[in-house]
């Protein structure tokens, strides 16, 4: 079964829950490659946030590196504000094991000590592995691991949900 | 003495080329009946020897033990059994040993060994000059009194042509044969494999065959000179092949040899840096190995040689140009030269005479022959048993690259003067 | 390519055809030279951030061994290595003592007792890092830095990173190699990249002593003048020349090699107007290249050390990571 979701219903709630949170002037955005990215420059542009947007691309700090080697593509992060002191809300699409973002975070603080990161995601599908919670989610989901959760993009951004045949008779 | 009878085998006399089926009966180291075996005939042993081939046990022309020598490559003891198992009965050492075979007391020492071993036939050749170094001549007769039954370079070329020339014409007077390293020293100085294409790709010197070509016709020439009867042991080079051949229709008296090694492998099998596979003289084109294949069939050669060079684990390990030259095939002689006459490039009877009656009439021994009251130097062998080589055998040395071959041919018995020297039967 | 007798396979991959060791450049398939390459990309752009570690090889160790001198190759691995994060000993082996001391494998075999993941091998000798890698097995990857005068694989694929990135697609380019390319593991793994990525004119030039007219049978064109040789030529690659070639009689004097074989400006003019050259390096300033050359606009020489770090730090991760 395949459920679509407007996104930008989801983006104008987590436009409405970071507006009541935080100050455009003095907080930082940075937006996980490919998806979060996506999802970061959108809000950017919509809390008019001043410091130009930052793009991480975790590939160097997988923790699967051993298992699957490195993808041949590694966009380049772009981090261009100090980190030291920064208050930083980090965006990725679909939080799911918790691995990128600590991957993300361990990136981040190679850069510098960030003052506080807020982490706001589109989806939670839970499934943690790791004790990471997001601070903002505009949609939380019930998922199974075979199940399929994908934002696609860039114009126009939809969200996906397919549920694996076996999981569909689960109650 | 035990007195054995072997029935029902296949014979072949390489010498008279007669094939036929029957039995024999030795007795005193000595062939007592042959074909019909006398009914009064009383063996201590009977040998069934149905599905068997029986023929004169192998000659070797250049066999390298290492005797006298350290023995961490190889002794006298370990090279016999692994040459016995390949079907050898007889074997001449290269004179290349440490000392090298330039002293009457050299051979001695060879002969005393070898006698105390009581394995196989064993002749020295001696070194031709001292210490191979083709620059003096090595006291000849004093060799010959001491046991040597030939002289030999070794697998040195002697690079002054007039002491070349001086050599031979005394070794000429001693009427014995001198096998001869013919190679343009300073064409080939320095390369480890056959210069070409691979070589070029493997960024390692070569030694281009052309170096051998002038070899064997500085040498042919030369020996002509000096009047001497030359033998080259282990050629490579179609071309100097065919070269020989020319000369001794001339009637020169001059022999060749080859190696299984040339007829079966190529430059190729060095692959990727693939140290079993570095001889001297290198293994060559594809082109070229089908040029030797044919010459077999065409009687340029007078002698198959299995050129057994063993190295120890000291040797092993390192890098190509680093290790030493060599591959110590001896053990598995019969089934890779069975090869050939498998893929046809040649018959049994004339292989046969090629690793027997060929190699005897290069040293000026009596031909061995399938005849009554010859002596009894026999290689029984089931010529369609499989037999795959490995890399250990009873050689010290694992330099070969033959291990895992699907090869076939079994050496059952090896009889030398009569005694039970190898066997291998499945009983 | 070479063909394989029974017994032995490419010790370059592992029993499932995966690249396992970086030995030669041939037998790489091209798709996995334009992985390599891209993965290379990405590295450089590290080079801008003020952190330029990254975690990948965390936990590793991985030995320089090197039994040839070089200052260069040596410490451009060690800084790849470590800004992979990988702990990194460096071995220098003086010659004399690997002639007559610790054979490289028992240097190596105490090296492996101690946890070693990977070893860069630069040996004075052809198939040092084939022999080493059989060793090794699955214990241990091997990075060739260079053998002898068979092969140097990560110099060629700095080379064409260089060029891709430099001189447009290489499957347009006329490449010329200028200069003792018998002698030259650079030369002979260049020439193999170059024609698994398509090239479609490789000319070798020098002198007929240096550079034989069997070379054809790498698959380049063979020259023995340089100037009808240039014409067209989009890259020019020029080989560093040895005194030893002159000591082993292959040259009469490097006067005579510079008069006949420098890349000089009046002769670099003769190729294609925006021709690149290259070096290995270190150069001879006035023997193979005047000085006007290699300190000139179409000189891309330090760009190969730029990228040489890049390209050495996506081999390390290729080698040590998992996958394909």
């Amino acid at each position: 079964m395949a459920s679509v979701w407007e996104v930008s219903t989801l983006l104008d709630a987590l436009q409405r829950d970071l507006q009541a949170r935080i100050d455009p002037q003095s907080w930082a955005m940075i937006g996980i490659y490919t998806g979060g990215v996506w999802i970061a420059e959108e809000l950017h542009r919509r809390l008019g946030i001043v410091t130009p947007l930052g793009q991480l691309d975790i590939s160097f700090y997988r923790d699967d590196f051993s298992r699957v080697g490195l993808h041949p593509q590694v966009k380049a992060s772009n981090l261009p504000f100090a980190i030291d002191g920064a208050r930083l809300i980090l965006v990725d699409d679909v939080l799911y094991t918790g691995r990128t973002i600590r991957a993300a975070l361990n990136e981040i603080f190679d850069y510098g000590r960030p003052e506080q990161v807020l982490l706001a995601v589109l989806v939670d599908r839970g499934l943690r592995e790791l004790p990471i919670c997001p601070d903002l989610a505009a949609l939380r989901l019930r998922s199974n691991p075979d199940d399929y959760v994908k934002l696609r993009g860039p114009q126009p951004l939809s969200l996906e949900f397919v549920q694996h045949p076996a999981t569909e008779q689960q109650p | 003495m035990t007195r054995r009878w072997i029935r029902h085998l296949r014979l072949i006399d390489p010498e008279s080329g007669r094939d036929w089926q029957g039995d024999i009966a030795i007795s005193e180291g000595h062939i007592v009946g042959l074909g019909e075996v006398p009914a009064d005939f009383v063996a201590d042993e009977e040998i069934d020897g149905s599905g068997l081939i029986a023929c004169p046990a192998f000659i070797e022309t250049q066999f390298q033990a290492h005797t006298p020598g350290h023995g961490r490559n190889g002794d006298l003891e370990s090279e016999l059994r692994a040459a016995a198992a390949g079907g050898f009965g007889t074997v001449v050492l290269d004179p290349t040993c440490e000392p090298i075979a330039d002293q009457p007391g050299v051979i001695c020492e060879q002969q005393v060994a070898a006698t105390a071993l009581g394995l196989l036939r064993v002749h020295s050749a001696a070194a031709l000059t001292r210490e191979l170094r083709g620059a003096q001549l090595s006291e000849m007769e004093a060799l010959l009194r001491a046991g040597a039954t030939v002289f030999s370079q070794g697998q040195r070329a002697v690079a002054d042509s007039r002491i070349l020339r001086l050599a031979l014409s005394y070794a000429a007077d001693l009427g014995r044969t001198v096998f001869l390293w013919p190679e343009d020293d300073s064409l080939a100085a320095g390369g480890v494999m056959d210069e070409g294409p691979l070589s070029l790709r493997l960024g390692l010197p070569g030694r281009p065959q052309a170096a051998e070509d002038i070899g064997v016709e500085r040498d042919l020439r030369v020996a002509a000179l000096a009047g001497a009867r030359v033998h080259f042991p282990s050629l490579s080079s179609a071309q100097a092949l065919a070269r020989v051949g020319v000369a001794r229709k001339a009637g020169q008296e001059v022999s060749a040899g080859i190696s299984l090694h040339q007829l079966l492998l190529s430059v190729e099998d060095i692959g990727h840096f693939n140290t079993r596979s570095k001889s001297l003289p290198p293994l060559r084109s594809r082109e070229n190995r089908e040029a030797l294949r044919r010459a077999l069939g065409d009687s340029l050669v007078q002698c198959l040689s299995v050129q057994h060079q063993p190295w120890g684990r000291e040797e092993e390990g390192q890098t190509f140009a680093q290790a030493p030259f060599g591959i110590a095939a001896a053990e598995w002689t019969l089934p890779l030269a069975l090869r050939l006459v498998e893929e046809g490039w040649i018959d049994l009877l004339t292989l046969l005479r090629l690793l027997t009656t060929g190699p005897a009439a290069v040293l000026g021994l009596p031909a061995p022959r399938l005849a009554l009251d010859a002596p009894a130097d026999l290689c029984l062998f089931d010529p369609e048993a499989e037999c795959i080589p490995t890399l250990q055998g009873f050689s010290r040395g694992r330099n070969h690259p033959y291990a895992g071959w699907p090869l076939r041919g079994q050496l059952r018995y090896l009889f030398v003067a009569g005694r039970l020297v190898h066997c291998n039967s499945p009983a | 390519m070479m063909p394989w007798r029974m017994g032995e396979g490419d010790p370059q991959r592992d029993s499932e055809g995966r690249l396992r060791n970086l030995l030669s450049i041939e037998g790489l398939r091209e798709g996995e030279i334009i992985e390599i390459l891209d993965s290379a990309e990405s590295f450089l752009g590290l080079g801008e951030r003020t952190v330029k570690k990254i975690p990948i090889l965390r936990g590793r160790t991985l030995v320089n061994l090197f039994y040839e001198n070089s200052t260069r190759t040596r410490s451009t691995f060690e800084l790849a290595a470590k800004r992979l994060s990988a702990d990194v000993l460096n071995i220098a082996v003086a010659s004399s003592s690997a002639a007559k001391g610790e054979s490289l494998l028992d240097t190596v075999d105490n090296l492996l007792a101690m946890q070693v993941d990977g070893f860069i091998l630069r040996h004075p000798e052809a198939g040092a890092a084939h022999l080493l890698a059989r060793h090794l097995g699955e214990r241990a990857w091997v990075v060739n830095a260079g053998d002898g005068q068979h092969a140097h694989p990560t110099q060629a694929l700095l080379d064409v990173f260089t060029l891709r990135r430099l001189a447009g697609p290489i499957s347009e380019r006329v490449v010329v190699i200028l200069g003792d390319v018998l002698h030259s593991r650079v030369a002979r793994a260049l020439i193999h990249a170059l024609s698994i990525l398509g090239c479609p004119q490789i000319r070798v030039v020098g002198p007929r002593t240096l550079v034989p007219p069997e070379l054809h049978s790498l698959g380049v064109h063979v020259w023995h003048e340089l100037e009808p040789a240039l014409a067209g030529a989009n890259v020019v690659y020029a080989l560093r020349m040895q005194r030893e070639r002159m000591d082993a009689q292959r040259l009469p004097s490097l006067e005579e090699y510079h008069r006949r074989y420098g890349l000089t400006a009046a002769r670099l003019r003769l190729a294609a107007p925006d021709a690149v050259v290259l070096h290995p390096g270190p150069m001879n300033r006035g023997v193979e290249i005047s000085a006007e050359v290699a300190d000139g606009p179409q000189a891309c020489i330090l760009d190969q050390v730029t990228h040489g770090l890049a390209l050495r730090m996506a081999v390390l991760a290729r080698l040590a990571g998992g996958g394909a």
